[in-house]
């Protein structure tokens, strides 16, 4: 039963690459590759080592930039939305920030930090800061005033408030906003590394180009870039799952 | 028509709740909506008290003000005669379902104001009420998979658990279907026959206040007054088709002016 | 809500001020105490903004990224919507569809750099297209999500009104999934514009995110550069407030009625 579900989704994607296939190898010189040469470009990168070590240098990346920016934006924006005036005060430089790509940081990351690694770390992390800050920034604010009542009719000091009625409550809303914004620096990595760093999948996109017109390595990269992003997403999905933070989900 | 005077509790039983000449007026960007207009009132120690009046006179918003979660904007409410200051656990305020917590099981919900005691005892205590409310089997479970009238309950027995001297309600059976209504005022007064918690109820359906209250205060539209107070002098457990509980239930009928054929 | 008094309606420009000017003295007074040279102060890119206003250079970058915007956006638009209805309405053909999307979807519109080079060349074709991209997933995305969350209620209504599918489509369908669209669409605009700097910082030579790798490779202007930055999120925040203002029209209004 289950193995038919997919069936059709998986033949959907067999037309397409057959497609695809087809069209380029109408040609006999031809820079987009087929995908057999992509799989090829793939073949050719494991052969080399590449693959793992451009895969966990853009997961490197990522790792850090996010944790980083979850780790400080979460707590701040639980702080912020907790407080209206606080929300009102920061609320403007939040706004003007958002709108700009993290990728236009790029000359002041390689001031700061040089082309290489922290640039990049540094340019996920500003990718991610702000969009986890105003998911827990809304959070809060969607906390229904009835549950903190309780708290506070229970006697509950403020801490405990805190643990026990509006971390529980912000949960579900944050492992959303946790998985997207996964998604965003997943997106900013690759985008960093064809600008800002030497190795990486990003990096693979650019140099293959650049060095020797590599299309079956350019659209590996891509391929993979796909993958890659795609189990990032469905690993955190499988967090979501987790019975004591379905509790969102259910009421649905 | 505003009563006088609070209505003089029996000196037999000591007042738990005086409410003396509260005003609510709500400022909202400039307007000014009055809410409230002097209400007084004294509730005994034990008693089950019905605040009674169409949606929207400020009843619910009464209810608040005597459990602390809003200020008087002049007069003041005392309990035992101290000055409410804010929400406290000797008084709990029951929401509607949607007060339970979504992120506990039953067990859960109901140990939730119980963190200054022991373990040992905070099971006993969670057992008893699970067991009082009839929720027995469904310890662990999380709150969306039970039904409205379990979810009510399950609040009941966590309002409960913390041995409050005061219970307020506010429309608790609101969103259940009718049957399970009339159950859950049976379950709730054999509840209080047992604790014997001084209550306060908010309610707009006649029927229900005259079922449960021992007075049933009927308020006026906003901006509210305190119309009457009747006192329903007929014995637990009542018979709703007796002669005495439709005369009283009547004159509430007439008090606000509805008419009697549909 | 939570804190312990209702703002005073002062309040609400006091304390924004407050913070920014805040920031700004925190920002000013960090590049004179590092007494580092090439990073600007604020003054250094009020400066560098009213020369580039001065040159009129400005407003071509600025014409140019908006115009290239427009067009991806707006073929992402035109593409997308149908597209996004057609799955949404059967769900057969989503779930067929539904993985390659999931596959794409994760590579950014940059990677594509290369192949929408091969196709449009270096120039503004391509800086489109990854516009496109970039903005037509997000918005299938909202379609297929506004409409199978248009209550099967209103549905049967519908038909039992005598709507011919097509119709019920247009008339029931589309307008009841229309907020949740047009906050995909709102989204979709904000990729847009983040994804117009970074082609732009790539693949063309004109427009705000070419304005600011160009300041800094011809000179190391970084007063340009922050100048350009600035410019970047005020525009953006301007398009984005503009389309919340779309929401509070009236007929879809009721979807964000909850919302404050």
């Amino acid at each position: 039963m289950n193995l038919f579900v997919w069936l059709r989704p998986v033949a959907f994607i067999g037309v397409l690459l057959s497609v695809w296939q087809i069209a380029i190898s109408r040609h006999t010189v031809h820079l987009l590759p087929t995908p057999v040469e992509v799989v090829g470009g793939i073949a050719d990168l494991v052969q080399h080592g590449l693959l793992l070590k451009y895969v966990v240098a853009s997961l490197f990346r990522v790792t850090w930039g996010y944790v980083l920016a979850v780790v400080l934006a979460v707590p701040l924006g639980l702080a912020i939305g907790w407080s209206r005036r606080a929300e009102m005060a920061f609320n403007p430089v939040i706004q003007i920030l958002r709108p700009i790509s993290p990728l236009a940081w790029i000359p002041i990351a390689i001031l700061w930090f040089g082309v290489g690694d922290l640039a990049a770390v540094f340019l996920i992390f500003l990718g991610c800061f702000l969009p986890l800050l105003l998911t827990a920034i809304n959070a809060v604010q969607s906390i229904p005033a009835v549950y903190i009542d309780v708290g506070r009719n229970f006697g509950l000091r403020r801490v405990d408030l805190v643990y026990r009625v509006l971390y529980p409550a912000v949960v579900p809303q944050l492992i959303v906003g946790l998985r997207i914004t996964l998604g965003i620096a997943w997106l900013v990595v690759v985008a960093a590394e064809m600008i800002a760093v030497n190795s990486g999948l990003g990096f693979l996109i650019i140099d293959a180009r650049n060095a020797g017109n590599r299309y079956d390595l350019v659209v590996a990269g891509m391929v993979l870039i796909g993958i890659i992003g795609l189990l990032l997403d469905l690993g955190i999905r499988s967090l979501e799952r987790v019975k004591s933070f379905r509790w969102s989900y259910s009421e649905d | 028509m505003s009563l006088m005077e609070p209505f003089v509790t029996p000196a037999a039983v000591d007042t738990k709740l005086r409410v003396e000449h509260v005003n609510i007026v709500f400022d909202r960007d400039g307007k000014s909506t009055p809410v409230l207009n002097d209400i007084s009132l004294e509730v005994g120690d034990g008693e089950f008290v019905c605040l009674l009046g169409p949606s929207g006179c400020g009843k619910s918003t009464l209810l608040s003000t005597m459990a602390g979660f809003l200020s008087p904007t002049s007069g003041e409410i005392k309990i035992d005669g101290e000055a409410v200051r804010g929400p406290d656990p000797r008084r709990i305020f029951v929401f509607q379902e949607r007060g339970v917590f979504p992120w506990l099981t039953v067990e859960g919900n109901i140990g939730f104001g119980l963190f200054k005691l022991p373990r040992a005892e905070r099971e006993r205590r969670i057992a008893y009420y699970v067991k009082m409310v009839g929720l027995e089997g469904f310890e662990r479970t999380y709150p969306p998979e039970l039904s409205g009238g379990m979810k009510q309950r399950l609040e009941v027995a966590r309002a409960l658990a913390v041995n409050p001297d005061m219970l307020f309600l506010d429309e608790p059976f609101g969103a259940l279907d009718s049957i399970t209504r009339l159950i859950m005022r049976g379950e709730l007064l054999r509840i209080w026959e047992a604790e014997r918690k001084t209550v306060i109820f908010v309610t707009h359906d006649i029927d229900e206040a005259v079922q449960l209250a021992d007075r049933v205060v009927v308020m006026s539209a906003r901006p509210a007054t305190i119309q009457q107070i009747v006192n329903i002098d007929i014995p637990h457990p009542r018979d709703i088709s007796s002669p005495r509980y439709l005369e009283l239930r009547d004159g509430i009928f007439k008090q606000i002016g509805l008419a009697h054929k549909l | 809500m939570k804190s312990l008094a209702e703002p005073k309606k002062w309040e609400r420009y006091f304390w924004p001020i407050l913070v920014s000017a805040l920031f700004l003295a925190l920002w000013h007074y960090s590049v004179i105490w590092t007494a580092t040279r090439i990073f600007p102060s604020p003054l250094d890119v009020e400066r560098g903004m009213a020369e580039l206003l001065r040159e009129n250079v400005l407003w071509g970058d600025i014409a140019d990224s908006l115009r290239r915007v427009a067009i991806g956006f707006g073929a992402a638009v035109v593409l997308g919507i149908p597209l996004g209805l057609t799955f949404g309405w059967y769900p057969p053909v989503n779930q067929v569809v539904n993985p390659t999307m999931q596959i794409l979807r994760p590579i950014s519109p940059i990677a594509w750099i290369p192949v929408s080079i091969i196709f449009f060349g270096v120039g503004d074709d391509a800086a489109i297209f990854l516009i496109f991209l970039g903005a037509f997933f997000p918005i299938v995305v909202a379609c297929v999500d506004g409409v199978s969350n248009v209550p099967s209620v209103s549905r049967r209504a519908g038909r039992n009104f005598g709507l011919a599918p097509w119709q019920l489509l247009a008339k029931v369908v589309f307008p009841a999934a229309l907020p949740q669209i047009i906050v995909g669409l709102r989204i979709a605009l904000g990729i847009a514009w983040l994804v117009v700097v970074a082609a732009e910082m790539i693949a063309v030579e004109s427009g705000l995110g070419y304005l600011i790798i160009d300041s800094r490779n011809s000179g190391k202007r970084y007063d340009l550069v922050v100048a350009a930055m600035l410019l970047i999120g005020l525009i953006g925040l301007t398009l984005d407030l503009g389309f919340r203002r779309l929401e509070r029209i009236k007929s879809v209004r009721w979807g964000f009625r909850n919302e404050s």
